[in-house]
């Protein structure tokens, strides 16, 4: 079975695009839209991988990120933000709150694919 | 005779004349009795803005208060001065170039009043570009939009063999983003550029809040009668809040401004505060309510003359400002939070003391004064839940009580335009 990643994103088209390339690519590709429940979603499908946007409907990225790193099971998990903003405050706080790598928006396909890959590796 | 002499003794002449006592005009503008005494004993020669309040406060034309338009220009001139510091100009002949050339003395200083309005602008648009959250949403939106067109866009380029379902999905999505991105490209220049708005200057809902507070000084007549107005009927006898969006921010102030008003009774308020000299612990003892209450209601007294301008901050435990009235050269950001020195943020840090702190704000004109602060929770604290803090802060006048000369904190806007790099509070800016 190939690895799995969880794809934490509201946006739908961009859903379907990243779903694609790393199915393409031998991913297991599970998705989820809610900041509030993401969470228990981590916890549920203890993915190899975390994509998670900064911008989600009833929770923030930054505050899931922090409770992930607080959960005892899933602290360790590879985490990539995605954010639109790009600032560097916002690199600075996914730092601060343990992303495993933080990339902007607009981003390639290829670039979220090798870091995926790179992250699964750690 | 010099224009010194003349400015100096008719300040004093004009005070007199109008039954203003020193200390009260020194504490209506913001400097020390000792100060102006010297000023009016032309011991000290006073830049145009100083010149400028002077004159409001005794309601004189500036200009009558000096020797001849020429006083006005030399103040302009010394301001430009000011601004530039490291240009060295020839100050002892100040009088001498404003007098034999009057158009290009009109041409420095207008220079240096458009920058200062320049820099004023920009500092406004990147404080909005950096914290405003309709517009973060609007480029979040089109970022968005166009990472999505990108990688559909991608895939269908580089994928060599694709399902006819997949191709046909991305095309459509394509599609559909295109539309959109078109739509939010659209919304955004809108929302930055408004013909009919002056230039550099876009509203949003807490703008238009804002000015209207502004407008009406912070004090609401309708809400001050024995039967308040109800928020429709203020909408309604004092417009000026024209978006839905504006109208809710002002629902809430107007809401709070009715409990703090029926708490503290406007004309036994007044004549408390001002026997108290506005001390808030006082009048909160007296009148059994919070002091971020008296704070609150001190910011809203109507104006007089005897009475000190007072300005009013109000935090939430982020510390993002959730409630500004400025006051003269105490300019609080439109956006995110003010500088972290600001006792405001001091309370935050120490909850439920009160805080009192001469501060004086750096940067072109320095003046000094007297605040206090306070933090306190909002609503009923619960044993299941963290305690959430409000702060808030009126700004006064330095001289209402006696503090040692070297007693101050040197404060800024926020650490976006804070001239002192070294401060260990100062927040790294993108």
């Amino acid at each position: 079975m190939g690895k799995r990643v969880l794809l934490i994103e509201d946006e739908p088209n961009i859903i379907q695009a990243i779903s694609f390339i790393l199915s393409r690519d031998g991913w297991r590709v599970d998705t989820h839209a809610d900041g509030a429940t993401a969470l228990d979603e981590i916890v549920r499908r203890a993915p190899d991988v975390v994509i998670l946007d900064v911008m989600l409907p009833n929770r923030s990225g930054f505050d899931v990120l922090q409770d992930v790193r607080a959960h005892p099971e899933m602290q360790a998990v590879p985490v990539l933000m995605l954010t639109a903003r790009g600032q560097t405050r916002d690199r600075e706080l996914a730092e601060r709150y343990g992303a495993s790598q933080f990339m902007t928006k607009p981003f390639s396909n290829a670039e979220v694919l090798d870091t995926v890959r790179a992250l699964s590796e750690v | 005779m010099s224009q010194t002499t003349l400015t100096g003794s008719r300040i004093r002449e004009t005070r007199l004349l109008a039954g203003v006592k020193q200390a009260d005009l020194a504490r209506q503008i913001g400097i020390s009795a000792t100060y102006l005494n010297l000023i009016e004993h032309n011991r000290r020669r006073i830049g145009g803005k100083l010149l400028t309040d002077i004159a409001g406060v005794l309601e004189v034309d500036p200009a009558s208060l000096a020797e001849g338009a020429e006083a006005e220009v030399v103040a302009a001139l010394r301001e430009a001065d000011l601004a530039m510091p490291q240009v060295e100009v020839e100050l002892d002949r100040i009088d001498d170039f404003a007098a034999r050339f009057p158009g290009w003395a009109a041409l420095v200083t207008g220079q240096n009043r458009r920058v200062r309005d320049l820099e004023q602008m920009v500092e406004n648009l990147t404080d909005r570009l950096a914290h405003d959250p309709a517009l973060a949403a609007s480029l979040h939106d089109v970022l968005t939009t166009a990472t999505a067109i990108g990688s559909a866009a991608a895939i269908l380029t580089e994928t060599k063999e694709i399902e006819t379902e997949w191709r046909d999905r991305f095309h459509r999505n394509i599609h559909e983003d295109s539309q959109r991105l078109a739509s939010s490209s659209q919304a955004l220049v809108r929302y930055l550029e408004d013909p009919g708005r002056p230039e550099g200057q876009v509203t949003s809902p807490e703008e238009e809040l804002d000015a209207w507070l502004a407008e009406h000084d912070h004090h609401i007549a309708g809400l001050e009668r024995s039967l308040p107005l109800t928020n429709e009927l203020l909408f309604q006898e004092a417009p000026g809040l024209e978006s839905a969006e504006a109208q809710v921010l002002g629902a809430a102030v107007f809401n709070r401004y009715r409990q703090d008003a029926a708490a503290l009774p406007l004309t036994a308020f007044q004549r408390a505060a001002a026997e108290a000299k506005y001390d808030p612990v006082v009048l909160s003892d007296q009148f059994s309510v919070p002091v971020s209450q008296v704070l609150r209601r001190m910011a809203t007294l109507p104006r007089d003359p005897g009475r000190p301008r007072i300005g009013l901050a109000v935090c939430d435990s982020a510390g993002g400002l959730t409630y500004r009235k400025p006051l003269g050269g105490f300019s609080m950001p439109r956006f995110g939070s003010g500088c972290p020195l600001w006792p405001l943020y001091q309370a935050l840090s120490r909850p439920m003391t009160p805080i009192r702190t001469v501060i004086e704000t750096a940067g072109r004109d320095p003046t000094r004064y007297l605040t206090y602060a306070m933090a306190e929770p909002v609503g009923v604290p619960r044993f299941d839940a963290p305690v959430v803090y409000e702060a808030t802060m009126v700004i006064l006048p330095r001289d209402l009580v006696p503090f040692p000369e070297t007693d101050f904190q040197v404060i800024g806007t926020n650490c976006r335009v804070f001239p002192c790099p070294s401060c260990e509070a100062r927040r790294a800016t993108a």
